[in-house]
């Protein structure tokens, strides 16, 4: 008994997955959202490496690897710009991408 | 060879995984977008485990779905910016996304689709045990990750230590 379902299938959820992640990285201004549609776009490229892994070289796990690294790497990246952006909220009470114009020279 | 459990599962999930992603950047409710984000990991999770990792399944649903979410709501809550989604797009600037993603989309797909990938099955209901993934990532040998595991270890205490310096109250501040 094998599965049926064909590669192609995974790559095509993960291609739009990424481009609704792109999307909303261009349309959204809010920093949160903006970093809702950064999370996509790595979940995109997370399930890309675990299905090349698993359909293309199913005897290695180069890709469940680098999934995983991926994952802890992105939790990491997502703390530390929470982190900032309630610093930024704190001082200037603005979250919107417009209105932090701080570092403008 | 009619429809097996397997395809039923994996189809309902990509469609939710598809409806949702589509919903988290389109909705204009902050909140929304953060919960529809969530059924999206939950769908990845689920993906993995169909492929056979459960493990990276139970990763993926324990950091995503249980920290990472549960963190942006919490911001969310903290920076009160329900009421900054509310904005207006130029004309000119959405017509040029759209056509970005779209064009970038079509061109992802066609290449997807001529390649010609071989049907390669793979064998069901076998999991990758978490012996071999346990073994490999402590080893040190050829193809195993004890170095990554490591250095993985001293980002998180980094990130850890500059994410309490950057969010901390500052004491002058205070005093004033």
């Amino acid at each position: 008994m094998e599965v049926e379902i064909h590669v192609i299938h995974y790559l095509i959820i993960s291609t739009v997955m990424m481009f609704c992640g792109i999307y909303g990285f261009f349309t959204r201004k809010n920093l949160l959202a903006l970093l809702i549609s950064v999370e996509l776009i790595l979940n995109a490229t997370n399930i890309n490496f675990a299905v090349f892994n698993r359909y293309l070289f199913p005897g290695q796990l180069e890709g469940h690897f680098f999934s995983l690294f991926g994952i802890a790497i992105a939790a990491a990246e997502t703390a530390v710009a929470i982190a900032i952006i309630i610093n930024v909220y704190r001082n200037i009470k603005q979250v919107l991408t417009d209105d932090i114009t701080d570092l403008k020279g | 060879m009619g429809i097996t459990l397997q395809e039923i599962v994996f189809y309902v999930v990509a469609a939710a995984i598809i409806i949702c992603s589509v919903l988290a950047v389109t909705t204009g409710k902050i909140v929304r977008a953060a919960t529809y984000l969530l059924f999206v990991l939950f769908g990845t999770g689920a993906i993995y485990g169909i492929l056979g990792y459960t493990f990276l399944g139970a990763v993926q649903l324990m950091v995503y779905a249980g920290g990472i979410v549960v963190l942006y709501i919490f911001s969310i809550l903290l920076t009160k910016s329900d009421k900054d989604m509310k904005y207006k797009i130029g004309k000119a600037k959405l017509i040029s996304v759209l056509l970005t993603t779209l064009v970038g989309a079509a061109l992802v797909l066609f290449l997807l689709f001529t390649n010609g990938f071989a049907l390669n099955m793979i064998p069901q209901g076998t999991e990758l045990p978490v012996r071999e993934i346990g073994l490999a990532l402590i080893g040190t040998g050829k193809y195993q990750y004890v170095l990554p595991f490591e250095v993985v270890g001293i980002l998180l205490l980094a990130c850890m230590i500059g994410g309490i310096l950057i969010a901390r109250k500052d004491k002058r501040e205070e005093e004033k």
